[in-house]
């Protein structure tokens, strides 16, 4: 029987590493933070929540991934987890919870329902949560397998890694938001 | 026909006569047809006088191809000391949609009748806190109507050479 295992850190930025110490940019160090350890919101309406509890619970564990603690107050959210058919009445509720929720932010989309409508194509469904607030990874799957969530949050994770610091303040991002009518 | 309905239409037709315009079995369920203009005193009277002391539900409902009555309300009520039902029908043109209240009978049909109203459009006469309860306040027509489509008008992405329609 095996007695120690080797660790191999998954993700390792570029940079000068010597004897005891390691050497990086700015950048990639927040980046780093930032991504193990997103707290996410679950906005959870319908079945997918369900199988987001999944997701949660022992047997997945998104608490290996750094997302121990869910966040239910938007101000200390950093992942918006919209997971379910949004009703056009719930909109301006969502775009609310959005707009609360404190720079840096991401959005992640679960199911068809929250990414398009889904089957529900009727004149009280929203049909895609792009339409009020902007997103950023979209799950597909009616509703999908806790595996595909944890996919979602390795994507949202690479985001969050990759992300220059001063990305939140460039004219783009300022003009994106402002497609949404947004600050 | 069953020996409850003869009772209830034999009393209702004694108390209100042509209010009462006709009464069937539906399946195993009596059904009695009354003019609008009577429709609170017969519930009023059926809450009473009867014992039917509990509203299990009340709906809108639509016959457009029935000119002139295209429009009808639908209660039911329960006697729960005997057990019996009766489901209690109105109905009226596309022009009169107004309807009297039965808030001051039943306060269960306060939000029942705001969503007949928020899918129908019918106007329930003395009702305190008539607006949409089910469909966001700023739409403009009422959903359930048949002349208005079931699909979201806002997708651009459903052609219909793609769903051979």
């Amino acid at each position: 029987m095996e007695t120690s295992v080797d660790i191999h850190p998954k993700y390792q930025p570029e940079g000068l590493e010597g004897q005891g110490f390691f050497a990086t940019s700015l950048d990639k160090a927040v980046g780093m933070a930032r991504a193990n350890s997103l707290w996410p919101l679950p906005f959870a309406t319908s079945c997918c929540g369900i199988e987001f509890m999944a997701t949660m619970a022992s047997h997945y564990d998104l608490a290996r991934f750094g997302s121990e603690r869910m966040s239910f107050s938007p101000r200390q959210a950093d992942l918006l987890m919209v997971m379910g058919t949004i009703s056009k009445k719930m909109a301006p509720i969502l775009r609310q919870v959005y707009e609360q929720m404190a720079e840096p932010k991401w959005v992640l989309c679960m199911g068809a329902c929250a990414s398009s409508g889904g089957i529900f194509d009727t004149y009280s469904v929203l049909q895609g949560i792009d339409r009020v607030i902007p997103v950023d990874v979209y799950i597909p799957g009616c509703p999908p397998r806790p595996e595909q969530v944890l996919d979602g949050i390795l994507k949202i994770q690479e985001l969050a890694r990759s992300e220059s610091v001063r990305r939140r303040e460039s004219p783009e991002y300022k003009q994106m938001l402002a497609s949404y009518g947004l600050e | 026909m069953s020996a409850l309905l003869e009772k209830i239409q034999a009393t209702l037709s004694a108390k209100f006569g042509d209010a009462i315009e006709s009464s069937q079995m539906d399946y195993d369920f009596p059904v009695v047809v009354v003019k609008k203009s009577q429709l609170h005193e017969v519930i009023e009277f059926l809450k009473n006088e009867m014992g039917f002391g509990f509203l299990t539900t009340l709906c809108g409902i639509q016959f457009p191809d029935n000119k002139g009555a295209e429009f009808a309300m639908m209660y039911q009520l329960h006697n729960l000391p005997s057990n019996e039902r009766v489901r209690i029908k109105t109905f009226m043109s596309e022009k009169d949609l107004e309807v009297p209240t039965i808030t001051d009978l039943f306060d269960g049909a306060n939000w029942m009748e705001r969503e007949a109203f928020d899918f129908y459009g019918f106007k329930f006469k003395g009702h305190p806190d008539l607006r949409r309860i089910l469909n966001m306040d700023e739409m403009n027509y009422f959903p359930l109507r048949k002349e208005y489509p079931l699909e979201d008008a806002s997708r651009h992405d459903k052609n219909d050479k793609y769903f051979g329609r």
